[in-house]
């Protein structure tokens, strides 16, 4: 701010030596339209600050914070024992089995959701934009997994796998208990995880269809291009942003996976995710020295994955073209 | 498009029932388990074989509950209320105004979208447990304002962006002060975007459990998806799905009524925010 703050103060003292000579008409509008930035410079903070204040607030200082406590040996069971330990905290986590088990288990289900996802999204996307009956209905009922509550859509997930009362459970696991055994379990999670946010990666999507040029696509049939042509050819290098703004949002967030896991297992049988553990050490564990240090590192991850997409896909990366205007 | 065939239509409407029947089945199957009477509950049929409004009964007279639903929706509400207000007015600021540190603002909501919410959990737990937030009902308010700001930043410039902002002009010239231009210009215009965008921002505050279950600790200000997971029969060996049901409808209703009459807006919400770039 206190760089930026020069700018119109320069320009005030040229305000003033302009004034003195009021009969220079051209000279004049110039002055005003300075004044009118410096208005609609300070206007523009004023309106942005309250905002940025309480993001930055609530973001930037505690990972800074979580940083700091991730230095220390901090046990609420045990405060009189809390010590700078330097690095310790990190060679603890990262030479733990249970850590790198349960980042495995996070990137798998990030994986295979967003795969699966992208896949289904693409089919949703073309279903909701195309369909040519009963388009407010589709369109309705897609949009309820997007809404309804995480945690509900996992207890009627969790209901229908549990034996006896369910009836997936009953008519496709009749002798076992598919949320007990690790592989049925970690399976069940990520269907929760594709069913809730499919929609949400089939209306990025849509944005991305309803931008391709219904006339090219006729033009493109009337050349003898098949569907699948018309799709690889026409459709796909159009919607390229879309696509990757869909996915970037997706991986992010699928990284963060913790409702689902929270009641569909609780994380037993080794299927908890990197969210799960941190919540653990921290409220059930009460560590909050290794607990900052787990929260440290999925911000680092989450950063690196961040980066790569931007850094891979370069200008298609949402935001970029934002400030143009 | 061709002239639609009745075949082409049937195709279309059969892959519309399959999404359909997708998309409602956890919904029916969770409503379903919520009108069983205790001893079919665990029978494993879809549809309830005798019904009852009983878990409802139940669940409306625990304090439990009912304080856990008062908690969300004044949460919520109050969570979105501030954040498209601020939403708002960076939103204008920035698809109007042309200031130094624009492009900042609009990285620095993208980052947060991305930010992984469980990173910050250990921090704020510390933070709100010194400063008296913890369990507070600011002390969800405000972690919910800080993501909820991002995706109303980002609707709502996509929305402004589409104003015709030269009617505001034009209705000053025909003699309207800036108030009356704003309030009968410009306001109509900017009232679809903003209200839809408080959907989704409710929607976003509703939904969350992760904050809600790491910085509450009692029904102070613990809200219904927390409740839910801490459901317990009325005694230790009474079975809680009928009761985790039913308060699961309850919560879900609202999302059916902005879903059944704003489908539009909420689609248009989505979509504009996300690829307008």
């Amino acid at each position: 701010m206190s760089v930026s703050s020069t700018t119109p103060a320069s320009s005030a003292a040229a305000d003033a030596e302009q004034q003195a000579i009021p009969k220079q008409r051209g000279r004049r509008k110039r002055v005003e339209l300075s004044e009118g930035k410096k208005q609609e410079r300070k206007l523009g903070w004023l309106l942005c600050a309250p905002a940025a204040i309480v993001m930055v607030a609530v973001t930037a200082y505690p990972i800074l914070y979580s940083f700091w406590l991730s230095l220390q040996r901090y046990d609420l069971k045990f405060p009189d024992e809390r010590e700078f330990v330097w690095f310790s905290n990190y060679v603890t986590v990262l030479t733990n089995g249970y850590w790198w088990t349960a980042f495995g288990v996070t990137m798998l289900i990030t994986v295979v959701s967003v795969v699966v996802e992208l896949v289904l999204g693409m089919g949703l996307a073309i279903i909701m934009h195309r369909t040519l009956v009963g388009r407010g209905l589709v369109r309705t009922s897609a949009l309820i997994p997007y809404g309804i509550v995480t945690v509900v859509a996992a207890f009627s997930w969790r209901y229908a796998w549990t034996p006896g009362t369910g009836y997936l459970a009953n008519l496709l696991a009749p002798d076992g208990a598919p949320l007990t055994e690790r592989a049925s379990a970690l399976g069940i999670i990520i269907l929760a995880e594709i069913w809730k946010t499919t929609p949400f990666m089939a209306l990025l999507l849509m944005a991305g269809l309803a931008l391709v040029p219904d006339d090219l696509l006729k033009a493109a049939s009337m050349d003898g291009a098949t569907w699948w042509q018309r799709f690889t050819k026409v459709m796909l290098p159009v919607m390229k942003p879309a696509i990757l703004v869909a996915l970037l949002f997706r991986t992010l967030d699928a990284l963060r996976v913790f409702d689902n896991i929270y009641v569909l297992t609780n994380g037993a049988n080794e299927t908890s995710s990197v969210s799960m553990i941190a919540y653990n050490n921290l409220i059930k564990g009460l560590n909050l020295g290794i607990g900052s240090t787990m929260s440290v590192l999925i911000f680092l991850t989450v950063a690196i994955i961040a980066f790569v997409f931007v850094k891979l896909f370069g200008t298609a990366a949402p935001g970029s073209d934002e400030g143009k205007r | 498009m061709a002239v639609a065939t009745t075949s082409a239509k049937v195709k279309w409407g059969l892959l519309d029932a399959v999404v359909v029947v997708f998309a409602l089945i956890p919904v029916l199957w969770i409503a379903s388990l919520s009108f069983k009477t205790p001893a079919t509950l665990t029978d494993g049929n879809f549809i309830p074989r005798e019904w009852t409004f009983e878990n409802y009964k139940l669940i409306f007279q625990t304090d439990q509950f009912v304080r856990a639903l008062i908690n969300s929706i004044g949460i919520a509400l109050i969570s979105t209320l501030i954040a498209v207000v601020l939403g708002t007015m960076a939103a204008y600021a920035i698809s109007r105004l042309d200031f130094p540190g624009k492009q900042l603002l609009v990285g620095v909501s993208l980052l947060i979208a991305m930010f992984p919410q469980v990173s910050l959990v250990s921090p704020l737990f510390n933070i709100e447990r010194n400063t008296g937030l913890f369990d507070t009902w600011p002390g969800l308010i405000l972690p919910y304002i800080t993501f909820a700001l991002p995706l109303a930043i980002y609707t709502l410039s996509a929305f402004f962006k589409q104003i015709p902002w030269d009617l505001e002009k034009a209705a000053k010239m025909d003699g309207a002060t800036q108030g009356e231009a704003f309030r009968k210009v410009i306001a109509p215009l900017a009232a679809p975007g903003v209200f839809t965008t408080a959907i989704l921002v409710f929607i976003f505050c509703w939904n969350d459990f992760l904050f809600a279950i790491s910085l509450t600790s009692t029904e102070r200000s613990r809200t219904v998806p927390v409740a839910l997971s801490f459901f317990t029969g009325a005694s230790q060996f009474e079975d809680p799905t009928g009761a985790i049901s039913a308060a699961a409808v309850v919560i879900t209703i609202p999302i059916i009524l902005f879903v059944l009459f704003f489908q539009k807006r909420i689609v248009a919400g989505l979509t504009s925010g996300a690829v307008k770039g």
